[in-house]
């Protein structure tokens, strides 16, 4: 499987995904090769290291975590792919002028675990190839059944893989190149995302959404390409208990301030509900491209005393923010999936999300709303802040459905599609 | 009759705040950088106040009154030298004690108060004056309102508080072809006498001293009063206005600044007809030429001399707004730590960290910004204003209930997560 970070440095929904999945598929004994880019930076460019996987570390509890080291075994690719990356963001930053400190500052805004080594070239796409490169060697001096690539950067690595062993290829898609970028796409990354879901022999898609996407928009044969919903894994969950120093209800949405999440109607609607309630509060926290311009907005519409910015958060501070809010807003253009919604409901708030978002699929209480319609979705905000009820129920029923949502049966599906790309159906 | 050369310099330290977060609203009031003040200050202190105030002290000691100059310092860096660094005032009490200085009134807070409210402007000169004469034993009787903003009507608002003299910019799209040396009057109130800053000249020294690009570089006392004897035939008098840090912390020591502010008054004494005057004793030597006409307010900031690098974008305006929107109540309430802390919040700094103009004048603005960016600076703010509206909010609830008698404790004024949502299960 080529994934993404691992425990304890889960930054993004990837992570936890890829995360999530391996232990879903461990319980069902599937074995599993996991095969991760990570920059440390000293260590020999040319060589991979293998990690022993007893060294890795695990701060959770685990009840059978002997049976699931037994069957994961970790291999860490040097290279600094990062998630959530996209070849001009990837030159900006690993530009000639860039310095670590500068580095440091992106590694926090998209929370990668990843060090910046400085070796390498400045050009992603060379990057997503030396990746491969590496991949087919890893391919070669292993053994394995089938191969898992999550996502376009290791689309080609999956490729590479595939050619060398001959075993069916199954690609994993938790966002598409419009999701990120809307019609405007990049032509380089949809052509590898094309490629790899062509060379695929199985493409698995986090909702029907992205399935949608993935058949209209890149002309994938609709009978390979199956819906697995993602789950959510909160072994670990924890409420964390919070001080708060206000009196009026807050509310949230948290991600990145970027096109796709739709900041702009949250705002929108916000201003419309502080028309009518006063002891309301508007927090956006998170940062992105879309910020600055976020906030000019809000100093327009004069609401800025009641709406803030806490820019990126991180760890405990995403829990802190949940465990403040009394509604949860998550307003995408175009969301795959999106598991924030899961962790808001999981803490016990009422949750919005958009009609556009992979997760709307799965869940039947949430209040869901069309991404443009600030009106349905400042409705919807002003309800659960003053109907008591509504709240409650749609917390209740939220925390249920929550519940309902396991890694073992999303692994279980997925199992099938690796025992039908094996047997070539 | 001599013409007059005018020195004024602006002595301000603005309370910086710290970074104030999301989470603190509510639960922390504690706004300002404490540590950061005091550093600068004190950094300051012994670069510019306490090596020019000896220069200066010295200086009028040896041209026995034929040497003078002006400060305004605002109430707040007087705060800030009492609570950090009291030899600082005791070197302008002794520059004080020679009558030979004078100490202009402006706002407390080095606020932009003249803009939105009256009232508040007008209670903070009072303040000021009132400070001025507690550190410093002298009253003042000349005005320059913060950054020298000036309108019409702030000229008239000044001269109803009983100030006749008042300084502000020479700004060249209010002056046209008419010239900063002389003096001109309100044009409401023509006993308001308006001394206006000769910016060239100022800016001479306060900005192009090291600027080795400049190609009168090095500047020495003797070219500069040969300067100054130029311009003294068109006119009665040149004001040279600027922030005393200009001396050893903007142009550090090793430009030679302090050299030549030692050489000056010999040079302008022995080549020029001009005679050292401050602004109070000009104005009442000199007659008015003409009223001078500003409609909209003008200031000596930046390219465009306007109100635009404090109030020029929405940002500021917002926050600018939602401060004064609280006036009435935070007055009303009496609290004096909540007045105390909505005046540090009306310091003009605050705003101009807000600004978005990167292009006329974005050294000057990045040189006194802490904040990287105009939108950091704004949330910081906000963040600290939601806080403050929060007490604002708690105070006047106080006080509606004590109003009406109301028995029974004050509702716990923040309650945790868990009691919020039992409160809700009991509505339903």
């Amino acid at each position: 499987m080529f994934g993404w970070e691992f425990p304890p440095h889960i930054a993004g929904g990837l992570g936890t995904a890829c995360y999530g999945l391996t232990k879903g598929l461990a319980k069902h004994d599937v074995e599993i090769l996991f095969v991760m880019p990570s920059a440390s930076g000293d260590e020999d460019q040319s060589a991979v290291k293998i990690v022993n996987a007893s060294d890795v570390p695990f701060t959770q509890s685990w009840s059978d975590m002997e049976s699931f080291l037994n069957r994961v075994d970790f291999l860490k690719v040097s290279s600094n792919l990062v998630p959530y990356i996209d070849p001009q963001l990837y030159s900006e930053y690993a530009g000639s002028a860039m310095t670590r400190s500068e580095y440091e500052q992106f590694k926090v805004k998209y929370g990668c675990k990843y060090r910046f080594s400085g070796k390498y070239g400045v050009n992603l796409m060379e990057e997503v190839a030396n990746y491969a490169m590496v991949a087919a060697t890893i391919a070669r001096e292993n053994t394995f059944d089938v191969i898992h690539a999550h996502d376009w950067l290791t689309y080609a690595a999956g490729i590479a893989a595939k050619r060398v062993s001959g075993k069916p290829l199954v690609i994993h898609v938790h966002a598409t190149e419009f999701d990120r970028s809307g019609e405007n796409v990049n032509s380089q990354v949809y052509n590898i995302e094309r490629m790899g879901m062509l060379e695929a022999d199985k493409v698995i898609t986090v909702s029907n959404l992205t399935r949608n996407i993935v058949i209209n928009k890149y002309g994938i044969d609709p009978k390979k390409v199956v819906t697995v919903h993602n789950a959510v894994d909160f072994n670990e969950f924890k409420q964390v208990d919070v001080h708060r120093g206000v009196r009026d209800k807050i509310i949230t949405f948290l991600g990145r301030i970027t096109f796709q999440k739709g900041p702009e109607y949250f705002i929108e609607a916000a201003a419309k509900v502080l028309k009518k309630v006063s002891d309301v509060r508007f927090v956006m926290a998170g940062s992105g491209d879309l910020m600055n311009r976020s906030i000019r907005r809000v100093a327009q519409l004069g609401i800025a005393d009641r709406f803030h910015f806490t820019g990126f958060l991180r760890g405990n501070d995403v829990k802190r923010m949940f465990a403040y809010s009394d509604v949860y807003v998550m307003p995408s253009v175009s969301e795959p999936f999106g598991i924030s919604p899961l962790e808001a409901m999981k803490s016990n708030v009422p949750t919005i999300i958009s009609k556009q978002s992979g997760v709307a699929e799965v869940l039947k209480y949430a209040i869901k709303v069309d991404f443009w319609d600030i009106d349905a979705m400042a409705d919807a905000m002003y309800g659960l802040l003053t109907y008591p009820a509504l709240s409650q129920m749609s917390i209740r029923c939220g925390v249920e459905e929550v519940n309902a949502l396991k890694w073992e049966n999303a692994a279980l599906k997925i199992k099938d599609v690796y025992t039908a790309a094996i047997n070539g159906n | 009759m001599e013409k007059s050369l005018c020195f004024y310099f602006q002595v301000h330290q603005p309370d910086r705040l710290r970074l104030y977060r999301f989470f603190d609203i509510g639960n922390d009031s504690n706004y300002f950088d404490d540590f950061a003040n005091r550093t600068i200050l004190n950094r300051v202190a012994q670069r510019c106040y306490l090596p020019m105030n000896a220069i200066l002290l010295e200086l009028v000691k040896k041209y026995k009154g034929k040497f003078k100059v002006a400060f305004s310092i605002s109430g707040v860096a007087l705060e800030q030298f009492e609570k950090y660094n009291p030899a600082v005032l005791d070197s302008f009490r002794k520059l004080a004690d020679t009558g030979c200085v004078e100490f202009l009134a402006e706002t407390y807070s080095h606020s932009l108060a003249s803009l939105k409210s009256e009232k508040e402007f007008e209670t903070q000169v009072k303040l000021h004056a009132k400070a001025v004469k507690k550190y410093l034993g002298v009253t003042p009787t000349a005005f320059r309102n913060t950054e020298l903003i000036y309108s019409d009507t702030i000229g008239e608002k000044v001269a109803s508080m009983g100030y006749n003299v008042m300084l502000t910019e020479g700004a060249k799209h209010i002056l046209g072809w008419k010239s900063p040396n002389y003096i001109y009057t309100n044009a409401i109130n023509p006993r308001l006498k308006l001394l206006l800053k000769n910016f060239n000249l100022s800016d001479d020294i306060a900005f192009r001293f090291s600027d080795r690009s400049n190609p009168n570089w090095p500047l020495t006392s003797e070219k500069y009063a040969d300067w100054l004897s130029k311009s003294e035939g068109n006119g009665d008098i040149i004001n040279l206005f600027m922030d005393y840090e200009t001396f050893g912390e903007h142009q550090s020591q090793s430009t030679g600044i302090f050299e030549f502010m030692k050489a000056l008054p010999e040079a302008v004494l022995s080549r020029t007809n001009l005679k050292f005057r401050t602004p109070s004793e000009a104005a009442g030597l000199h007659q008015p030429v003409a009223p001078l006409h500003v409609p909209f307010a003008i200031s000596w900031a930046d390219e465009e001399r306007d109100t635009s690098a404090w109030l020029g974008n929405e940002l500021q305006n917002e926050a600018f707004n939602k401060l004064y929107a609280q006036q009435e109540r935070v007055i009303k309430s009496k609290d004096e730590a909540l007045i105390a802390d909505f005046r540090k919040l009306q310091e003009s700094d605050h705003f101009y960290y807000m600004c978005t103009k990167f292009f006329s004048d974005g050294a000057v603005h990045k040189y006194f910004n802490p904040y990287d960016t105009p939108y950091e600076a704004f949330i910081n703010y906000m963040n600290v204003l939601s806080d403050f509206i929060v007490r604002v909010d708690r105070l006047s609830d106080k006080g509606k209930k004590a109003a009406v008698k109301e028995s029974g404790k004050e509702p716990a004024a923040a309650r945790s997560r868990k009691s919020s949502t039992k409160k809700t299960t009991a509505k339903k």
